[in-house]
């Protein structure tokens, strides 16, 4: 059974049991360069493999872009 | 003094941030480059040593969008994370911690805005938002309206740098407010920096012949017809206010005062 997250605002199926390291290299995003926010709290990066996603999580995933 | 002792002297004119030492005096934002190439040769141009970077989603239906940091180096150049388009304490504060974990970098540029038509600093959020971050441990260069007053007490509050306006961002309108700006560097003991206004090379020259520490910009030069030349324009500009600054201008008289001798005259 599928478990549902918002990723960025927007609803996402996930199988059950993935770490946010896992989740990331599934997106095919390098979790060196993006930051997460998992339900307002800040996943430090450090706890990128240990933080398994739940039903219901609300993931800001973001990185630098251009900007003055 | 030989020119190139004189060009020596300005390579030496180091200024500290937060107790870091720089020697360029321009910071430019990374916005509104045509691509990531253009950017990087705007910014190896301008010789600055800080670049202004933006926090946003990831576009995680395309994650093989170039990137940023594939194009400028972090670790040969300072990443400073905005708050841009953030217009209350709590979303600036939510964006920096976001940015400090994504670079692992203290130093920040707060910027908390009052409203979209003039994009002026709302100050109430900016003194709550320094607070919450000072607290935290970063490093705070704050965006800020041209009081004297209100800066007195953000450097007070512990901020690293003061950088008020010197005309609405992106209007490159020139420094419209030198009268407010000197009075905030004759006060200040950390760095002051024109941030937004600039529109040519001659303003960056008249903020650093106020005698400020730095000058950041980036419309002024992203939206120049040749971005890489006006960068470099902007540099020398920067380099030539500071050394008139660092010379001492003559003072202005009412009447003229001929340049040649009079004696001697026929």
């Amino acid at each position: 059974m599928s478990l549902s997250i918002t990723v960025n605002g927007d609803p996402r199926p996930i199988e059950p049991g993935q770490s946010v390291w896992t989740f990331l290299e599934g997106l095919e995003l390098d979790p060196k360069k993006v930051a997460v926010e998992r339900n307002l709290e800040i996943v430090s990066k450090s706890l990128f493999k240990d933080v398994i996603l739940a039903d219901g999580d609300q993931l800001e995933i973001v990185h630098f872009i251009g900007g003055g | 003094m030989a020119p190139s002792d004189t060009h020596n002297d300005t390579t030496k004119d180091t200024w500290q941030l937060a107790g870091e030492s720089y020697s360029s005096r321009l910071i430019v934002g990374t916005g509104k480059y045509k691509d990531f190439g253009e950017t990087a040769a705007a910014v190896a141009a301008s010789g600055a040593e800080i670049v202004t970077v933006a926090v946003r989603r990831v576009n995680v239906s395309d994650p093989n969008q170039p990137m940023l940091v594939d194009y400028l180096d972090p670790k040969k150049i300072t990443y400073l994370p905005n708050t841009a388009g953030c217009f209350d304490a709590a979303s600036a504060v939510r964006t920096l911690r976001l940015a400090r974990e994504a670079g692992g970098w203290d130093l920040v540029k707060l910027e908390v805005l009052g409203d979209q038509k003039t994009l002026y600093p709302n100050m109430l959020e900016t003194f709550e938002a320094a607070e919450v971050l000072i607290k935290e441990g970063f490093k705070v260069m704050v965006y800020c309206s041209d009081d004297p007053i209100a800066a007195a007490k953000l450097e007070d509050m512990g901020c690293v740098a003061i950088m008020p306006l010197g005309a609405p961002i992106g209007s490159g309108l020139g420094i419209q407010n030198p009268v407010q700006i000197r009075l905030m560097i004759e006060q200040a003991k950390v760095p002051v920096l024109v941030d937004a206004g600039v529109g040519t090379a001659s303003d960056a020259s008249v903020a650093m012949e106020l005698g400020c520490d730095g000058v950041l910009m980036n419309t002024a030069i992203a939206e120049a017809k040749d971005p890489v030349k006006m960068a470099l324009a902007m540099k020398l500009g920067v380099e030539s206010g500071r050394l008139a600054y660092l010379a001492g201008r003559m003072p202005k008289k009412k009447y003229a005062d001929p340049s040649s001798p009079l004696a001697g005259l026929i």
